[in-house]
């Protein structure tokens, strides 16, 4: 399979072979990857793809082959969210993504691999090993969702299905040179998305360009009774697929452009708005003054979640075990040997941050902020369309570089976190190169407004070469 | 700054066990995020409501119908540690 | 008489109560009706806990534990919110309960209960709703066990916590008010008090006007009063020898009939509380008056009524209104013969023979019992005959009719009495000049001459009075 087919170009070639050659033609460039994205292949890959070229599909993936993220439940398929604790884990249920999915008539190819439990910016936490960037092999691909924006990176898969709950699609799309969209909060249901910090995460698609992200939001963007948080609203994303931007107004935050910023992604981001400018549109400078303080309400609010999502994982039902003499014993050694560091500090700040004495020094106090964040974006996005800055302050990192220093890891997402807090859209797309490594300019939307998001995103691909670039490895 | 002692107290509430010899190292990485984290202090939250939701909605409910479970043969299907249709662990206490 | 708590005895119950009646659980599909069934087979991914599940409200729990609210006089609150409350235990398959934590649905209330100095009242705390854990059963004993079996059937199930303030003044009273309670939750069709852990009780007792104790593990309404009788003492004991009550848990060995005492320090608990992301605020102010619409006249109003509309005693006022069943059974029949006669037969004789077979007034109808009373104020049968047919109902079955038939229980004509009567004192001449001597009890002897002649169809007291007549003749 000729790498970095878009759905469209792949539904011609399953009209003129097969559904199955196609799927086939993936498994072997998987096959042969270094990369380690996937973790697990789909036994009933190849099956599917056979059903639909024998009864046929009127699905719009028909035959397109999927990647999904190790966090995402997956029926019959292993679901680990790449950590030892989960090991062995078959969900004996979809999540609602997965089922609107195969509604559709897509092939779910495997599960790609994350951090773990989606805790972290570099896929280097997984159970799994590392994976690597496709244009620098000793580079991390950014996470959590680093598998899923690796391998559409790498040809692997046209399209995939990540998690972002702090830029865990936006940081991993930017570094690999792909397209992430982080939908507004209740956009997409989490039915059977395995929850990190559920008041912060969405899941997110990833493709090799616009169109895609809006053809796969069609499909599983939409109300789920079974989420609680899901919003009921009507949109065709593909609605928004038009090439124009006149009188579109960009914010553009300077605190987005903060302290440690490599200068070479601050000139694409600016080169971007200049662009955006040639094709008539205007920006303003903008100031979101709490910008600096959302990663570490992110973090507090992140960590406080996690720790109680995470209680669950004990050896009882599933996954992992060490034996104990006594419940307690088992769960504290289950937990002790199944959880690696990053995950296990993240659980006991979460514990010590919701605990008596420092709820409200920590927990309230992120909340409150949090608060004062999202009404930032309120006054920003008041006068303008839509928010532009770099997704990622700097390009893809070398792999082990800050891996045992966690606040450094952490301040990487200073530009993606205050997002999610206040739950509106974002999307990244390719801005150019820094020292060969791939740049992203994200886009940021009101709530609901995934359609303006994706226009300027489409306009600025048709108008730009940025996304032909690939990495050495498919080129 | 979270002490040593502290570690292993939040270590058993959230049943991650930690030896003693691991605990030094804990309380200082934790102490380093847990520095960066003081910078909140500067924020004047004065009056400011905390955020739980960032969708303003409420009420959302299900019908009181039954949708069914799913068979015991598949909700065992994850462990091992069961006996006559029951998961099994060690003893309580 | 006033009630002055000699051993400053105080007394607040948490009362679990299990919403049965719901078709579903509180957050997902599964069916309630699971009593009868293998362990984990009403479960789903959301009870199970299952990674990637998530909850969804039970809109008609919400209205039930709104009703409960109202019918605990409890103020009910505009706005709420589920919060988690984390603690490990393997009963938990998600590592936190799923409660109500600064806005329970139902602020402070109170019920009268009949306390040792008459109507008495206990505070209601709060009531709020959660989620029941899973069952756990022990290899052997707590302490000693070889392992723990888990059934998730019931984790997921509908919890109202009801908690009230320490108003009791002995385990009687709180007996009183966990009947009560019960008596309400009937009343309102909410739950089924019949079925396995229906109702489950925690009690905070402390004497002397000292510091409480935690008592865990109550299962029933008489464990609850052995519970308490022993904590009472024991504490009592425990300060008589110079002790110290410390505040603590204490579980409560139904077996032996004694409270232990759980580790202290490792029980030091923090829930670390904070608002459920997966669920959305619960706004509930709106609904209140349609859901008082919906309220039945409850226990005390009924009591009141039957009292006023029937002329009842307080007594039988009360004993026929602690089940709304029998109520209704009652007020049935009293529509169709005398009220108070109605009264009697149901409440004392027809409710004591189901209480000794442990049967429920399912276990009678309307019609028979109509018919039995009928019989009995038309003079067609004797009381003892009346209670004969309606034991003879519950042990064999039939009509009541036909069981008269059978039996021959009507009632001899007069004449014949009198021809019995009178053959009795003309054969036993003895028997009567002992009783003209002044020897009473010759009267019996002559009576059950006369019962014998009429095979016991006679009413025995009137055929002492005719007997009695004869003689003076
Ligand atoms: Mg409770
Ligand atoms: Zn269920």
């Amino acid at each position: 399979m000729a790498a970095w087919t878009d759905i469209s170009g792949i539904r011609q070639k399953i009209a003129d072979s097969s559904a199955e050659e196609v799927t086939a033609s993936y498994i072997e460039t998987i096959g042969k990857s270094k990369i380690n994205g996937f973790t697990t292949l789909s036994d009933e890959a190849i099956n599917t793809a056979r059903e639909i070229d024998t009864n046929g599909h009127e699905g719009p993936l028909a035959g397109v082959p999927i990647a999904i993220k190790e966090n995402i439940s997956t029926k019959g398929l292993s679901t680990t969210c790449s950590s030892k604790i989960l090991q062995g884990y078959v969900p004996p249920y979809d999540a609602h993504v997965i089922e609107r999915l195969k509604a559709a008539g897509a092939v779910i190819l495997g599960k790609t691999n994350m951090d773990e439990f989606a805790m972290g910016t570099s896929t280097e936490s997984s159970h799994y090993g590392p994976t690597f960037n496709p244009w620098d092999m000793d580079r991390v691909p950014g996470g959590s969702s680093g598998g899923s924006a690796a391998v559409v990176a790498a040809g692997e898969a046209p399209v995939s299905l990540g998690s972002d709950t702090g830029g865990s699609v936006r940081c991993p799309a930017a570094y690999c040179g792909v397209v992430g969209l982080k939908p507004t909060y209740g956009c997409i249901s989490r039915y059977g998305l395995i929850s990190y910090a559920n008041s912060l995460e969405q899941i997110g698609p990833l493709a090799t360009n616009v169109a895609d992200i809006a053809t796969i939001m069609d499909v599983v963007a939409g109300y789920d009774k079974r989420d609680s948080t899901s919003i009921n609203r009507e949109n065709t994303y593909s609605d928004a697929l038009k090439d124009d931007v006149k009188g579109m107004k960009i914010g553009v935050p300077e605190e987005y452009f903060g302290e440690g910023i490599d200068e070479k992604v601050e000139k694409a981001a600016w080169d971007a708005i200049g662009k955006y400018e040639d094709m008539g549109a205007t920006y303003e400078k903008v100031s979101m003054p709490h910008t600096k303080y959302a990663l570490a309400s992110y973090y507090i609010i992140a960590m406080s979640e996690a720790s109680s999502n995470l209680a669950r994982f004990d050896g009882t039902r599933y996954g992992y075990r060490v034996d104990g003499d006594n419940w307690h014993v088992m769960a504290s050694k289950t937990r002790a040997e199944g959880f690696g560091d990053e995950v296990k500090r993240r659980i006991l700040l979460g514990t010590y941050a919701l605990s008596a004495g420092y709820h409200d020094k920590y927990y309230l106090k992120a909340l409150k902020v949090r608060t004062l964040v999202k009404q930032d974006f309120d006054k920003a996005l008041a006068n303008v369309d839509v928010l532009m800055g770099p997704t990622m302050p700097a390009p893809a990192f070398k792999i082990g570089e800050k891996i045992d220093d966690p606040l450094s890891l952490y301040l990487a997402d200073v530009n993606t976190v205050p997002i999610n807090l206040a739950g509106v859209p974002s999307i990244s797309v390719p801005c150019g190169l820094a020292d060969g490594m791939p740049v992203g300019l994200q886009i940021i939307g009101k709530h609901f407004d995934e359609n303006t998001i994706i226009k300027a995103a489409y306009s600025f691909e048709q108008n730009t070469d940025h996304n032909k670039a690939r990495p050495p490895e498919v080129a | 700054m979270i002490t040593k002692e502290e570690v292993e107290h939040v270590g058993w509430l959230a049943r991650i066990e930690i030896d003693a010899k691991e605990s030094d190292a804990y309380a200082e990485k934790l102490n380093s995020v847990l520095g960066y984290f003081g910078q909140l202090d500067e924020v004047d939250t004065e009056g400011v409501e905390p955020t739980y939701h960032v969708a303003d909605i409420v009420n959302v409910f299900r019908k009181d119908e039954v949708t069914g479970s799913m068979p015991q043969e598949e909700v065992l299907a994850n462990t091992e540690h069961k006996q006559e249709g029951n998961f099994k662990s060690p003893k309580i206490m | 008489m006033v009630y002055e708590n000699p051993d400053g005895v105080r007394i607040g119950l948490e009362v679990h109560v299990q919403l049965n009646k719901l078709n579903t659980k509180l957050f997902c599909g599964c069916s309630t009706n699971y009593h009868d069934s293998e362990p984990n087979t009403h479960t789903c991914p959301v009870c199970l806990g299952l990674p990637g599940s998530l909850p969804v409200i039970n809109e008609k729990a919400v209205e039930f534990a709104i009703k409960i609210g109202l019918a605990l006089n409890c103020s009910i609150v505009e706005q709420t919110q589920f919060h988690r409350k984390n603690y490990y235990y393997p009963d938990l398959p998600k590592g936190f309960q799923t409660t109500q934590y600064d806005y329970p649905i139902a602020g402070e209330g109170k019920v009268i209960i009949e306390g040792e100095d008459g109507e008495h009242e206990v505070g209601i705390t709060r009531a709020h709703m959660e989620e029941d854990p899973g069952r756990l059963q022990h290899m052997g004993s707590i302490d000693r066990s070889k392992g723990t079996l888990i059934n998730y059937n019931r984790s997921g199930m509908t919890l109202i916590e009801i908690v009230s303030e320490p108003d009791m003044r002995s385990p009687k009273e709180a007996r009183r008010y966990l009947d009560k309670l019960r008596s309400i939750l009937d009343y309102l069709d909410v739950f089924d008090g019949d079925l396995e852990g229906a109702m489950r009780v925690d009690a905070n007792v402390s004497v002397h006007w000292g510091e409480r104790v935690e008592v865990k593990n109550i299962s029933s309404f008489k464990g609850a009063e052995r519970a308490l009788l022993y904590e009472i003492m024991r504490q009592k004991n425990h300060i008589r020898r110079g002790g110290e009550i410390v505040l603590e848990t204490r579980h409560f060995d139904e077996a032996r009939g004694v409270t232990i005492s759980m580790r202290t320090k490792e029980e030091e608990h923090d829930y670390r509380y904070f608002p459920e992301p997966d669920l959305v605020p619960l706004r509930v102010a709106d609904w209140v008056p349609k859901v008082r619409e919906t309220l039945p006249e409850l226990p005390d109003a009924k009591r009141e009524r039957f009292m006023k509309e029937y002329g009842l005693g307080e007594t039988h006022a009360r004993a026929l209104t602690t089940e709304i069943k029998l109520a209704n059974f009652y007020e049935e029949v009293a529509s169709k013969v005398d009220p108070k006669d109605a009264a009697v037969w149901v409440s004392d004789t027809l409710k004591g023979e189901l209480n000794y077979r442990e049967l429920t007034i399912d276990a009678f109808t309307v019609k028979d019992i109509v018919t039995v009373i009928e019989l009995v104020t038309g003079n067609k049968i004797t009381e003892q005959s009346a209670v004969e047919i309606i034991r003879t109902v519950l042990d064999d079955g039939g009509k009541p009719q036909e069981i008269v038939e059978k039996k021959g229980l009507l009632k001899v004509e007069d004449d014949i009495v009198a021809k019995a009567v009178e053959e009795a004192v003309a054969e036993n001449p003895d028997a009567v000049a002992d009783y003209l001597g002044g020897k009473e009890k010759s009267l019996n002897f002559l009576v059950g001459k006369v019962m014998q002649k009429t095979k016991g169809r006679a009413d025995a007291r009137e055929a002492r009075e005719k007997v009695l007549a004869k003689l003076k003749e």
